[in-house]
């Protein structure tokens, strides 16, 4: 029996949208309040989603424990408490949500290798949020 | 088609355990879910049922009959219960949550009148839930 597992996680970082490509008052226009030079910050859900078959021995999709443990040594501590802007994936790109979505989802196909894949959701805050399926 | 989904809770106790490992692999395995006494959680169910909506009544399912078998078929088996022990699925299939989610689906899949199951979501905590769509 095939079975989709989803994990939250919590982690708080900083973020400016701004674009190089855009003079100072097309960036204005397009980001507003998150185009402010100092930056500002945000409360991040992650809602990874794998699916497999569940094992007949353990029950399960995949180990929660392994699950937990990437997500901790390779998105958690990358990102939290992190300004985003500083960080080399986000050099030439905007530290947008999708921007980061798109990342986190990479980061789990490249290294998690337990579970399939679906999908990875990220919330902003509670009123927005971002999904990315590859 | 228009989907519709319905919550319930339940609170339940379980553990995890296989007799075909050793009791240190249990513990590694399974870690603190291994705890011979059991511990418990606050579940929720959302049953997520889809169909066309009858024009006479406007509804896709009746929300009193899905909430009677809901009641019927998952809660009264389950909620305060210690699952191991007094829910035959899991007298040899250990009540994870993807266990779970998929013996509710198997109780309810038949019982269901005009609309059709099309998801069962088992959360055991607000930050982890399984999804179970029926497939094999």
């Amino acid at each position: 029996m095939k079975a989709h597992l989803s994990r939250r996680y919590l982690f708080s970082a900083s973020h400016r949208l701004h674009s190089e490509t855009m003079t100072d008052e097309e960036n204005k226009r397009t980001y507003g309040k998150c185009n402010n030079p100092y930056g500002h910050g945000h409360n991040y859900v992650i809602e990874v989603t794998v699916s497999g078959h569940v094992d007949q021995q353990t029950g399960m999709v995949c180990n929660l424990t392994d699950l937990d443990s990437f997500i901790e040594s390779e998105v958690l501590a990358r990102y939290g408490h992190e300004n985003l802007n500083t960080l080399p994936e986000f050099a030439s790109q905007v530290p947008t949500t999708e921007n980061l979505c798109i990342q986190i989802y990479e980061i789990m196909q490249r290294g998690f290798h337990q579970a399939h894949l679906e999908r990875v959701r990220l919330e902003e805050t509670m009123m927005n949020s971002f999904e990315y399926r590859g | 088609m228009v989907y519709l989904t319905r919550k319930a809770e339940f609170s339940a106790s379980h553990l995890y355990h296989n007799p075909a490992f050793t009791a240190e692999e249990n513990r590694r395995i399974f870690g603190r879910c291994n705890n011979p006494h059991g511990h418990g959680h606050n579940y929720t169910l959302e049953v997520t049922v889809k169909g066309e909506v009858d024009p006479r009544s406007g509804f896709v399912v009746d929300l009193k009959q899905l909430k009677e078998v809901m009641h019927r078929e998952v809660l009264d088996a389950m909620d305060h219960r210690f699952l191991n022990k007094e829910v035959p699925e899991f007298l040899h299939q250990i009540p994870t949550t993807e266990n779970i989610a998929i013996a509710i689906w198997q109780r309810l899949v038949t019982k269901l009148e005009r609309a059709q199951l099309y998801r069962v979501r088992v959360y055991e905590t607000p930050d982890l839930f399984v999804d179970f769509y029926g497939e094999p």
